[in-house]
C-alpha cells in the first residue's frame, strides 16, 4: 500500500486533516505536542487504498527530540507527503517545506487555516506560492472541511522535485522571497479575544485568571462529578440494579465461590457496593457509579482547556514555580492530563526534550499524581471522614511532590533547559469536536480499565478465599503494622493497587479503618507504586535503567511519608492543622532553596557563548 | 540600543541583533523561526526571572528566563517612552 505521509508543523492541524480524510478518530488540541506517535489511517482514491500517516509536528526535518525524529523518519518512508502549512504564519512553515521539497518524494501544500489568516490581515496568493515552490497548493480551513475535497483530487498533482539541498541561511533567503512576493499584510484591530490572550500572559492579570480556572475547574469536576454520582448510585444502581442482584445472590445460594466472585461477601445479610467486593457488585459500581462520572466530567473540562488554547499560558505562568523541581512550565501539561489518567501523561512527557525532565515529570507525576478513578474514591471515601482528612490526603501529595522534586533536582545531575514554547491563538472550542473527543475518552476508559478491574475483583477473592491475605498478612504486619499503623492484610490492597488503583482503594472499606488509617492508606496507594497499564508505558518511556530508579524513590516515598503521617496525624497534629503545615512547609522550603537547574543552566550557556 | 529581551519593556519593539547561546542554541530558535534581524514584540514577562513572551510575525512564543537573557533585540529608541510595563 502506499503511503501518505502529512507533515507540519505543530499545531497546524495535521490531525483535523487526518481525521477527516480517513474517517480515524485522532486525538485534536489547541497547543503543539498532542501527537506524540505517527497514527495509521486509510484513505481509498478511486481504486486504490492509500495507508495515511498522521506525523507529529515538527519544525525541521533535522531532528532535536524524539518527536522529530519520528516526523523525519516517516518522511523518508512516504510515497506522497501533504505538507500542511499553517497559513497565519507562512515564513516560519514555509522553511519545513523547503526542507521537505529537498527530499526524493512526491509534495503537496495544504495552505491552512486560511481562514483565520484572513481575519488577521493575511492575505496569500495561491496560484504565485504554487508556481514559486513548483508544488501544487490547496487552500483548506480543516475544522470545516472546506477544500479537503480538492486536497484529495489533488494528490494525484504531487511534484517530486528533489531538490539540492540549501543551508539554513540559505533557506531563510528563499523563504523570505517568497514570502515577500505572495503576502500581504494589512493592518487590523485587536479582537477581544486577543486581548484576553495577552492578558493572561501577564502576570497582574495572568495569575488571577489562572487561580480562577485552577479554583473552578476544580469545582466543577468535583461538585458536578459528585453530583452526577450521587444520583447514579440512588437511581440506578441501588434503585433498579441492586434488587436484580439480589436475586441473583438468591439463586446462588448467597455464598461459595462463584457467589464470592460475582456478588462478593454479603454485609449483614445485605449487598453494600463498596464493600462487597464481587465483579458485579463492587466492580461495576466502582468504574461506572463512581469513576464513569468524575473522569466524564473532569474530560469535559480538561478537552475545554485544551482546545481553548489555554493550557500553554498556565505553563508560562508556573513555570517559575516548576523551576524549583528541576522542570519548566510545560511539564504542566503531563501534569494536569495524569489527574485524569497517567497513561495519557506518561506519553505526552515524550515531548520534554531531555532525558532529565522526563525522568522528574514521570516519577513525580506517578507518585503524587493521583488519576481520576483513584481521586473519585478517595473524595468518596475519605469524604466521609470530613474535608480536613481529605485536604490531608491532597496536602500530603503535594508535600511529596515539592519535596521529592527538590531533591531529584539536587541530586540528579544535568539541568533541565528553560523553555521555548508557541502560544497558540485563543479558539473557540466548537461543541462537536469536544463531544468526539469526550466520547473517544470515556470509551477507553470503559475498554481499557473493565479487564484491569474484572482482574482486580477477581485477584481479591482469591486471595481471601484462598487464605493468602491471612499468610502474606503476618508476614507482612511488623512493616505494614509497624511502619503505617495499619492492619497487615491492608498488604492485599497494594497487591491490587497493581492492577487497578481505585479498587484498591476500595479494599480499604472491609478493613474498618479509622480517619487516620484510612488517609495513610490512600496516600500509600497513590504513591507506592504506579498500576500496570501506567508501569508499562513508564517502562518504555524511560527504560529499564530509569524505571527501576524511579521506582525505588516510589516505594521508599511512599513509606516514608505514610510512617510521617502515622507518626503526626491527630496523635500529635490534627488533621486541618497538619494539612496546612505540610502545604506551608513545601512552599517556604521552595522559595528558600531556589532552582539548582537554574544555576547549572546558566553556567552551561554562559561556556557555550 | 541592544537590550535582551528580559531587559525589554512589554510592549516595545525591536529587531533581533545576536542569539548568544553557541550553535544548537541558534539552529533551535531559528527552526521556530526566532533568528537576526526578525522584528519581535515583547507582550509579557512573568516576575523577574520568570518568561518572556513575544509575538513575531503572527505567532507568539514564550521563552524561558535562562534563554531570553541570551536573546538581544536592538530596540527602536522612540518607543522607548510608549506606554506598557
Amino acid at each position: 500500500m502506499r503511503k501518505i505521509v502529512l507533515v507540519g508543523n505543530p499545531n497546524v492541524g495535521k490531525s483535523v486533516i487526518f481525521s477527516t480524510l480517513t474517517g480515524s478518530r485522532v486525538m485534536i488540541s489547541n497547543y503543539a505536542g498532542t501527537t506524540v506517535e505517527y497514527t495509521r489511517g486509510e484513505l481509498t482514491i478511486g481504486e486504490e487504498t492509500f495507508e495515511v500517516l498522521d506525523a507529529p509536528g515538527t519544525y525541521s526535518l533535522d531532528p532535536s527530540s524524539k518527536v522529530e525524529e519520528v516526523a523525519a523518519s516517516l518522511v523518508d518512508k512516504a510515497d506522497i507527503v501533504v505538507n500542511v502549512v499553517d497559513a497565519t504564519n507562512l515564513e516560519r512553515n514555509l522553511l519545513l517545506t523547503s526542507e521537505v521539497l529537498e527530499k526524493d518524494v512526491p509534495v503537496i501544500v495544504a495552505l491552512n487555516m486560511v481562514d483565520e489568516a484572513g481575519h488577521k490581515g493575511v492575505k496569500i496568493d495561491v496560484a504565485i506560492l504554487s508556481g514559486l515552490l513548483g508544488a501544487p497548493v490547496v487552500p483548506t480551513v480543516a475544522v470545516s472541511g472546506e477544500g479537503l475535497r480538492k486536497l484529495v483530487d489533488s494528490l494525484p498533482m504531487a511534484v517530486n522535485q528533489n531538490r539540492k539541498a540549501l543551508s539554513t541561511a540559505d533557506r531563510w533567503v528563499y523563504v523570505g522571497d517568497i514570502v515577500k512576493q505572495v503576502q500581504e499584510i494589512t493592518h487590523r484591530h485587536h479582537s477581544w479575544l486577543e486581548s484576553l490572550q495577552d492578558a493572561s500572559l501577564k502576570p497582574i492579570t495572568g495569575i488571577p485568571i489562572a487561580a480562577a480556572i485552577m479554583y473552578v475547574a476544580f469545582q466543577i469536576v468535583i461538585g458536578l462529578g459528585e453530583l452526577i454520582a450521587v444520583f447514579i448510585e440512588e437511581y440506578i444502581f441501588e434503585g433498579l440494579y441492586e434488587p436484580l442482584l439480589v436475586n441473583l445472590s438468591r439463586v446462588l445460594g448467597g455464598e461459595g465461590f462463584i457467589h464470592n466472585i460475582l456478588i462478593g461477601t454479603l454485609i449483614e445479610g445485605e449487598i453494600e457496593f463498596e464493600e462487597s467486593l464481587g465483579v458485579l457488585t463492587t466492580g461495576v459500581f466502582v468504574e461506572f457509579g463512581v469513576v464513569l462520572p468524575f473522569l466524564t466530567v473532569f474530560y469535559l473540562v480538561l478537552g475545554f482547556l485544551e482546545d481553548s488554547g489555554y493550557l500553554p499560558r498556565l505553563a508560562v505562568m508556573v513555570d517559575r514555580a516548576l523551576h524549583r523541581v528541576g522542570l519548566h512550565g510545560y511539564s504542566i501539561i503531563p501534569m494536569v492530563l495524569g489527574f485524569g489518567c497517567n497513561v495519557p501523561a506518561a506519553l505526552a512527557a515524550r515531548n520534554l526534550e531531555s532525558r532529565r525532565e522526563k525522568f522528574i515529570v514521570c516519577t513525580l507525576m506517578a507518585i503524587a499524581v493521583p488519576c481520576m478513578a483513584q481521586l473519585a474514591m478517595i473524595v468518596g471515601l475519605v469524604g466521609r471522614y470530613g474535608g480536613a482528612y481529605l485536604a490531608v490526603v491532597f496536602a500530603t501529595l503535594f508535600f511529596i511532590w515539592i519535596i521529592l522534586g527538590l531533591i531529584i533536582d539536587r541530586f540528579m545531575p544535568g539541568y533541565t533547559p528553560s523553555m521555548v514554547i508557541e502560544i497558540p491563538p485563543y479558539r473557540i472550542p466548537s461543541i462537536k469536536a469536544q463531544m468526539k473527543k469526550l466520547g473517544m475518552r470515556v470509551k477507553g476508559l470503559v475498554v481499557h480499565a473493565t479487564p484491569y478491574i474484572l482482574g482486580g475483583i477477581l485477584l481479591v477473592n482469591i486471595l481471601y478465599t484462598s487464605g493468602i491475605v491471612e499468610y502474606i498478612g503476618v508476614v507482612f504486619t511488623p512493616v505494614i503494622t509497624g511502619v503505617l499503623g495499619l492492619p497487615g492484610e491492608a498488604v492485599s490492597t497494594l497487591l491490587v493497587g497493581f492492577l487497578r488503583k481505585d479498587v484498591a482503594v476500595a479494599m480499604l472499606v472491609p478493613l474498618g479503618l479509622d480517619a487516620r488509617q484510612f488517609v495513610i492508606g490512600a496516600v500509600v496507594l497513590a504513591a507506592y507504586f504506579p498500576c500496570v497499564a501506567t508501569f508499562s508505558v513508564l517502562v518504555r518511556e524511560l527504560g529499564a535503567k530509569d524505571m527501576l530508579k524511579s521506582a525505588v524513590i516510589m516505594i521508599i516515598t511512599a513509606f516514608s511519608a505514610g510512617f510521617m503521617l502515622n507518626i503526626l496525624l491527630d496523635r500529635i497534629v490534627p488533621a486541618p492543622y497538619l494539612a496546612a503545615g505540610l502545604v506551608l512547609t513545601a512552599i517556604i522550603l521552595a522559595i528558600l532553596l531556589g532552582s539548582t537547574s537554574d544555576r547549572r543552566e546558566m553556567k552551561d550557556l554562559d561556556s557555550a557563548a | 540600543m541592544v537590550v535582551n529581551l528580559v531587559e525589554m519593556k512589554s510592549g516595545q519593539s525591536g529587531v533581533i541583533a545576536a542569539l548568544q547561546g553557541g550553535p544548537g542554541f541558534s539552529e533551535k530558535l531559528g527552526h521556530i523561526g526566532i533568528r537576526r534581524g526578525k522584528m519581535v514584540k515583547k507582550i509579557s514577562s512573568v516576575f523577574r526571572r520568570g518568561p518572556v513572551t513575544i509575538s513575531i510575525d503572527n505567532f507568539q512564543v514564550a521563552i524561558g528566563y535562562g534563554k531570553a537573557v541570551r536573546i538581544m533585540v536592538e530596540v527602536n529608541n522612540d518607543e522607548k517612552n510608549s506606554p506598557g510595563r
